[in-house]
């Protein structure tokens, strides 16, 4: 009896140490130069989805905040968290909105399932382009039940709407739960990281990827901050 | 000794005419190191598949599909079957890269393996508006050995099995009606945007089109065909039917599977063909025996892609006949 308890006890500290102990990583992501402007985008074509929008958007290849701030920029756990393999269950979803793909880069885990949803009043068709995955392409008109996909292997996926060729965004389907996509000024943050060393990457569309090595040795945050060179073009 | 000088006389100027002959044929024009180097050539490992094809069986290993595969197909498909054979520079739309598994005349889902009928169909048809030439002069047993030799290129073909062909329901008689509202679904699922508010492939996006490697394409020109048209996929009403349901994979054609239903999607086919403006069919008599005016369509109860829910400003411009 005393030998359960005594195992129960040393089981709840350990769980509890792993749980206290874990570290953080966060930071931001800046870029330096001048960015390529971002081209206004015509939907005139799509009056539906033009209406939605009081003041035209523009592309989001690059998406830029103040102090030089860098959103929409992957950054994830590329080596030293082992992939433990647990899938996430939770509902993620790429949502059509005003001709636009909300979010621009949905992040997600390899086989989690993920769902497409069209919320605009025309004709919509997904089409992701992965060179690794199997590529697929489905139409989705207004009021169609939301499509439900998911990928196995990791790889960023370009997606592209052809009916309006100004729609585009990404998949970034990853080998790990520690990821993060830089938002509302660049900020990032990979919590829950127990003590070891890592190998941080982050990626962006147009600028590719940067990495950086950090160690956690017990419950810290350590900073990590991440400078892309914007391209003029 | 005049004997021995006679014969020198002759043999002198013969042995180095031979000579020169010799020469010229032997010796290299130009020196190796002035050759570029191309390199090994990427040496094809034959995994052994097969493929059924009715009562056929073909073998990738067999001498038929390496021998017609370097002779009829490595030209644009490339020996390593990556699409980049030699003349795939010159070619528009570009061969398929059997590496990818991606093709486009499947009776199965998006996204699925083709089935190998399917495979050894299109190397007989042919892909009409392409340079993919109709192969039914070769041996229907060379075909399907062909089919199994594609598979050599691609993983997926180890793993992965063939996806299950879609059901394709009895086509209900050609009304007005359905050409009425497969016209509507026209407008609504967008069909326009690419292949052009009559059919004739010039819709607002379709100058964007671009195929799964970032190559412009064009959307299929119902209207321009003569009354022998065909499709990329076929010819019948089954093989457009085929299309809406499996799309066709690499290229900006999506499947509306999902999305629609057997009697929309027979709809729809009536009313494509009534694009086909100089072919001779069912739906072309019905259509002129209506003075060539495509009624609205009037909403039913049945179905729930009503015309009705899409907005004014979606109307596909000049849409009628």
């Amino acid at each position: 009896m005393r030998t359960k308890q005594t195992l129960l006890a040393l089981l709840t500290v350990l769980v509890c140490s792993s749980l206290m102990f874990a570290g953080t990583v966060s930071g931001k992501v800046t870029y330096t130069g001048t960015p390529a402007h971002q081209k206004p985008i015509d939907m005139s074509k799509e009056p539906s989805c033009a209406k939605q929008h009081a003041t035209p958007i523009t592309t989001e290849t690059v998406v830029t905040g103040p102090n030089n701030a860098l959103d929409n920029v992957v950054v994830y756990v590329s080596s030293g968290a082992p992939d433990d393999g647990q899938v996430p269950t939770q509902a993620i979803t790429y949502t059509q909105k005003g001709c636009q793909y909300v979010p621009h880069v949905l992040a997600m885990h390899v086989d989690q399932e993920f769902q497409i949803v069209n919320d605009d009043q025309t004709s919509h068709n997904i089409h992701p382009l992965p060179k690794v995955n199997i590529e697929w392409n489905k139409s989705q008109p207004p009021g169609s039940p939301p499509i439900k996909e998911k990928y196995d292997k990791p790889e960023f996926i370009s997606v592209k709407c052809n009916i309006h060729p100004w729609m585009h965004g990404w998949f970034a389907v990853l080998k790990t739960n520690h990821y993060d996509v830089s938002k509302d000024g660049g900020d990032f943050k990979l919590p829950n990281l127990p003590p070891g060393k890592y190998t941080i990457t982050a990626w962006q569309e147009d600028y590719g990827t940067q990495t950086a090595d950090v160690t956690i040795t017990g419950s810290e945050t350590k900073e990590v901050n991440f400078t892309f060179k914007a391209k003029a073009y | 000794m005049r004997f021995i000088s006679a014969s020198l006389v002759t043999a002198v100027p013969c042995t180095v005419v031979l000579g020169l002959v010799l020469a010229a044929g032997f010796t290299p024009r130009v020196s190796a190191q002035d050759v570029p180097d191309i390199g090994p050539l990427r040496p094809v490992v034959v995994k052994p598949m097969e493929s059924h094809i009715g009562n056929i069986t073909g073998h990738s290993t067999s001498d038929n599909a390496r021998y017609d595969y370097r002779r009829f197909c490595a030209g644009c498909h490339g020996i390593a079957g990556d699409g980049n054979g030699e003349n795939a520079v010159w070619l528009d739309p570009k061969p398929r890269d059997f590496t990818i598994a991606t093709f486009k005349c499947r009776s199965t889902l998006t996204g699925t393996l083709p089935t190998d009928e399917d495979l050894f169909k299109t190397i007989g048809r042919g892909i009409v508006n392409s340079n993919m030439p109709v192969w039914n002069t070769v041996s229907k047993q060379e075909r399907a050995d062909l089919v199994a030799y594609i598979k050599i290129f691609s993983p997926r073909w180890d793993k992965e099995k063939a996806g299950t062909p879609i059901t394709i329901p009895p086509e209900p008689p050609v009304t007005l009606e359905s050409i009425s509202h497969g016209k509507a679904l026209f407008t609504k699922l967008e069909c326009w945007k690419c292949h052009g508010p009559h059919g004739e492939g010039d819709g607002p996006s379709a100058s964007t089109l671009t195929d799964s490697k970032d190559n412009p394409i064009r959307p299929y020109n119902f209207a321009i065909a003569g009354n022998d048209s065909r499709f990329k996929c076929g010819s019948t009403n089954q093989d457009v039917y085929k299309i809406f349901m499996t799309g066709v994979d690499g290229t900006p054609m999506p499947s509306f599977a999902d999305v629609i239903q057997p009697n929309d999607a027979w709809d729809l086919v009536h009313f494509l063909r009534t694009l086909q403006v100089h072919r001779k069919s069912k739906e072309n008599e019905i259509l002129s025996a209506a003075h060539g005016v495509i009624p609205p369509y009037v909403e039913k109860q049945t179905s729930n892609l009503t015309p009705a829910t899409v907005p004014a400003e979606n109307k596909s411009p000049g849409g009628g006949q």
